[in-house]
């Protein structure tokens, strides 16, 4: 935090890709100091892996100039190869090597030989916990301990700067806890760390910040400052009456809120600035409804600096709704038990999902959730068990059922080649509408998600926004029951999903059931009840808050769904090393 | 059923359609493929350079070279001055041949004597050598027996040969035949391995499982477009091989397509088989390769396959592309009766059920 010399100076840098023509980053001045960390902060396709690529010499700028450690990345690639540590988002491990076996191998590659290797890898092991998993192939480790084993072979040889692309990704929050340990530990020992993210909240554990959009920089600085933009303006409604979701749908039409989004039973609300803090009966959450000040946090700042959310009510509000029969049972897992050779991915998990619920499966990557989503969605069959969708088994009438459900693969998986009228008419004939009712089906989305101006463009080139509305568009032409949702807002701006959950709150107000697989405890918010998977097991369930309270202590007597995580899990591995 | 097939369909279509990479590839590039091809492989000898070292003075030998002159098969005819210059001739591949005559040739002849003309051929181009061979004993029979008939004897046997099919033993007419087996081949494999191992890496597959199509819809709405954009291709490698490089269809086109059909089911059979397997593009493109290459090499294309030793003979019978050179050969040059096509579209439909119906299979287990 000293007044040390910068470690990288980026003067007026821009890095254009001439091929897509995409500017990546556009004009970019900033200065990244030693002995701390910076967060490299912004949603996908903000710019923060060229930015890393840049400092590290792998990638050229179109304009400006960078320097680091004394070094210019363009013309000195060799020496500041030898002084700056990258480790990319893939980890650049090999898989079918074991954890001692990589280290080897990057020990061979710097150079470090002889006893200094062997002092090297006893402290690099000692530092990271992966001591009695040397052994282990590295495909085989957890993606906490990927990420540290990452870390380790970046740090082979004591860099003066460590770049870490998105180490936190697929980790789950006890891991994502240490890896934060260990990079103190590293800035406390003078070290410059870069650590890029797509989750807003870790910008608060970053001493600086550079907050990244569409490769603008639109904040740099610490983080405490930005955040404190929005000092007083954030609330939290709680005790609200009647359904939270519409609450929030009317909530957002008032001028004088600048953003919201559900927490739990609650809403959290940020109001626009010198707006007079309306009262919970303006609202319309009923007599009951408390409004508290609550602390302001990172990404309450950044929708103020992007000038707030959507404010239109989804388009889905105003479609008819059927809620004839709310206590019926959509989606039911008995059971589902799934083993691969003799390795058990889930086992023996149950629960059943209600008409017009928001279910979560909540865990780190390689918990089992996406092994139990697969399962429930009829695309793995369960070794033991069975999952009932709309009242149908999925292996006894997979057809039937799976007309029931619609379903949206992370990362949007569309055809690219195709037009986005294509895309639509290609759902929809799959799903066997035909004739009117296709083009009535069609048409209404087209306008209701405004994609009449896009219908020729080809599914690639949109931008993410209506990437995602075509996506989910094309995932409820059929107007499914039962929604399932895998990852759905990974690494999106706070913007976007904002716009999606809009979508599917007013969606479920129709009546459709929505199963949701995510390891961002933001979006698990949204949910009404959620199962934590862990290690193959469903190890709680229940609403958001009722997770929350069970996590309550002394010590953390207000505690988040990411403490209450960490709680949950620890107790687990406790009680799984008993027996 | 039929209407989530045909979205299938043409959905399938567009996607070849409208990426250029896809369109050149799978449309273009075969017909173009063709027509080089049947220039550069032709197993004919034609043009090659031939040497002669003649020691000989005399008349005799003077008249045997001018045959060799006035033949259109050797381009160039070099004449060595001393037999060192023979091994170096050989090893430059200056020639491929050399024909030596003793220095008493035109002697002896003359003196009614036996004589010997020694060739020299280059082993390395084994083919081309057992040609030149024949091309040169043709030469010399003739010319015994004009020798013969000169002096009132007659020849007492000789060979009339008549080819028939390819009576002017055309080389193209015969390349042309299984090249458009093979290249109608590699059309069906090149467009129904990567179809599922694209939409896997681009995450669509999953979109597809978990919408009502069952693995059979899947199946047919995988493999009808594959089909059509082959036999489209294949139609212009046909038009292509009739009009500009004048092969003739003899037999039935009717019999021609309809034979194709089942080939190309089993060859894309094939290719969906190695797509279901392949969970990247670039896997499903090495697995193509790796059955690509020996299929083509045991199919009869470049070799007979009644050469083969027994148990490749048998390998062979479960490769389509053996069973369709065959009947392409026959169709083309001659007018192949139903029988012989049916004796070999029996075997691939066989191919094709199984594969097929084993693609379908492993569409759904091979969900990770």
């Amino acid at each position: 935090m000293k007044h040390d010399t910068a470690l990288v100076t980026i003067s007026g840098v821009s890095k254009l890709f001439e091929n897509a023509n995409i500017l990546a980053i556009s004009d970019l001045t900033s200065q990244i100091r030693p002995g701390r960390v910076t967060g490299l902060v912004g949603p996908d396709g903000a710019g923060k892996t060229t930015l890393l690529r840049l400092i590290s010499g792998l990638l050229r700028p179109s304009e400006g100039k960078l320097e680091v450690c004394g070094f210019d990345p363009v013309k000195e690639p060799n020496s500041v190869h030898e002084v700056v540590a990258y480790m990319p988002q893939r980890f650049g491990l090999y898989d079918d090597l074991t954890v001692f076996e990589n280290l080897n191998l990057y020990a061979d590659l710097r150079s470090v030989t002889g006893p200094q290797r062997a002092a090297t890898f006893e402290r690099l092991l000692e530092f990271t916990g992966l001591k009695p998993f040397t052994k282990r192939l590295a495909g085989a480790l957890s993606g906490g301990m990927k990420q540290k084993l990452g870390i380790a072979c970046a740090l082979i040889e004591t860099p003066r700067l460590l770049l870490l692309d998105e180490p936190s990704v697929g980790v789950d929050p006890l891991s994502r806890r240490e890896l934060w340990q260990m990079v103190y530990e590293l800035v406390d020992q003078g070290i410059g760390v870069i650590w890029s993210t797509a989750y807003l909240d870790e910008a608060e554990r970053c001493a600086s910040v550079m907050l990244l959009n569409e490769g603008k920089l639109i904040y740099d600085g610490p983080p405490d400052a930005l955040t404190d933009r929005v000092q007083g303006r954030a609330f939290l409604l709680s005790n609200i009456e009647g359904d939270r979701r519409s609450v929030l749908a009317r909530t957002l039409e008032k001028t004088a809120i600048l953003d919201g989004v559900i927490q739990g039973r609650n809403i959290r609300i940020v109001t626009a600035k010198g707006a007079i803090t309306p009262l919970p009966s303006d609202l319309l959450a009923g007599e009951a409804a408390i409004m508290a000040s609550t602390p302001p946090r990172f990404e309450d700042a950044f929708m103020d600096l992007m000038g707030g959310g959507q404010k239109q009510p989804s388009p889905f509000l105003k479609l008819q709704s059927t809620n004839a029969h709310q206590n019926e049972i959509a989606v039911e897992a008995m059971g589902l038990t799934r083993r691969f050779g003799d390795f058990t991915a889930t086992d023996n998990i149950s629960f059943e999902v209600k008409r017009g619920e928001i279910y979560g499966l909540i865990g780190p990557n390689g918990a089992g959730k996406s092994t139990t989503f697969k399962m429930l969605c009829g695309l793995l069959k369960p070794s033991e068990g069975f999952a009932r969708v709309a009242g149908m088994d999925l292996q006894k009438a997979p057809s039937k059922a799976r007309a029931r459900l619609g379903y949206m693969a992370q990362k949007f998986s569309l055809y690219g080649d195709l037009s986005v009228s294509q895309n639509m008419d290609f759902f929809a004939g799959i799903y066997g509408l035909i004739g009117k009712k296709r083009r009535e089906a069609i048409e209404t989305l087209v306008s209701t998600f405004g994609l009449a101006s896009y219908l020729e463009t080809n599914a690639i080139m949109l931008p993410l926004g209506y990437k995602q509305r075509l996506a989910l568009a094309c995932a409820v032409l059929h107007e499914p029951d039962v929604l399932f949702l895998d990852e759905p807002t990974s690494g999106v701006d706070p913007l976007t999903r904002r716009e999606f959950w809009s979508h599917i709150n007013a969606m479920v107000g129709n009546g459709v059931t929505v199963v949701v697989t995510t390891h961002f405890l933001e979006e698990a918010e949204y949910c009404d009840r959620m199962a934590l998977i862990y290690r193959g097991r469903m190890i709680a369930a229940g609403a958001p808050d009722e997770l929350k309270a069970s996590a309550r202590s002394e010590d953390i007597p207000e505690p988040t769904l990411e403490d209450a995580f960490i709680a949950l899990v620890e107790k687990d591995d406790r009680q799984r090393e008993q027996t | 059923m039929w209407h989530r097939i045909l979205a299938l369909i043409i959905k399938e279509l567009w996607t070849n359609a409208r990426d250029p990479k896809t369109r050149w590839v799978v449309l273009f590039s075969p017909p173009f493929l063709l027509l080089i091809y049947a220039f550069a492989i032709t197993q004919d000898v034609s043009n090659v350079p031939i040497a002669i070292y003649n020691q000989d003075m005399g008349v005799e030998s003077r008249e045997f070279i001018g045959r060799l002159e006035g033949s259109s098969t050797f381009s160039k005819i070099e004449y060595l001055q001393s037999s060192a210059e023979i091994i170096s001739t050989i090893e430059s591949k200056s020639a491929a041949m050399v024909i030596q005559f003793g220095p008493d040739f035109s002697r002896k002849l003359g003196a009614g004597d036996d004589v010997n003309i020694q060739i020299i051929l280059d082993g390395r181009r084994s083919n081309t050598a057992q040609i030149l061979i024949g091309y040169v004993s043709q030469i010399l029979e003739s010319y015994n027996r004009e020798r013969l008939a000169e002096r009132g004897f007659s020849a007492p046997t000789k060979i009339v040969s008549r080819i028939w099919f390819n009576p002017n033993l055309k080389p193209i007419w015969s390349a042309v035949p299984s090249l458009f087996a093979v290249m109608t081949a590699i059309v069906g494999f090149m467009i129904s391995a990567l179809t599922i191992a694209r939409e896997r890496e681009m995450g669509t597959f999953e979109q597809l499982l978990v919408s009502p199509l069952k693995p059979l819809e899947i199946l047919i709405g995988k493999t009808a477009p594959a089909l059509l954009i082959a036999i489209t291709s294949a139609t212009a490698m046909l038009v292509l091989g009739t009009l500009v490089l004048d092969v003739p269809v003899r037999g039935s086109l009717a019999l021609l397509y309809l034979s194709m059909i089942i080939y190309l089911a089993s060859i894309i059979g094939i290719g969906l088989f190695i797509s279901s397997l392949a969970a990247t593009q670039q896997q499903a493109i090495v697995g193509l390769f790796v059955y690509m290459v020996p299929a083509v090499l045991i199919s009869g294309y470049a070799t007979p396959v009644e050469n083969m030793p027994d148990f490749l003979q048998w390998v062979a019978e479960t490769n389509p592309i053996r069973h369709f050179i065959v009947i392409c050969k026959g169709v083309f040059l001659k007018d192949a009766p139903l029988s012989v096509v049916f004796q070999h579209s029996w075997p691939m439909a066989l191919i094709a059920v199984v594969t097929l119906s084993s693609g379908a299979w492993l569409f759904r287990r091979r969900v990770s």
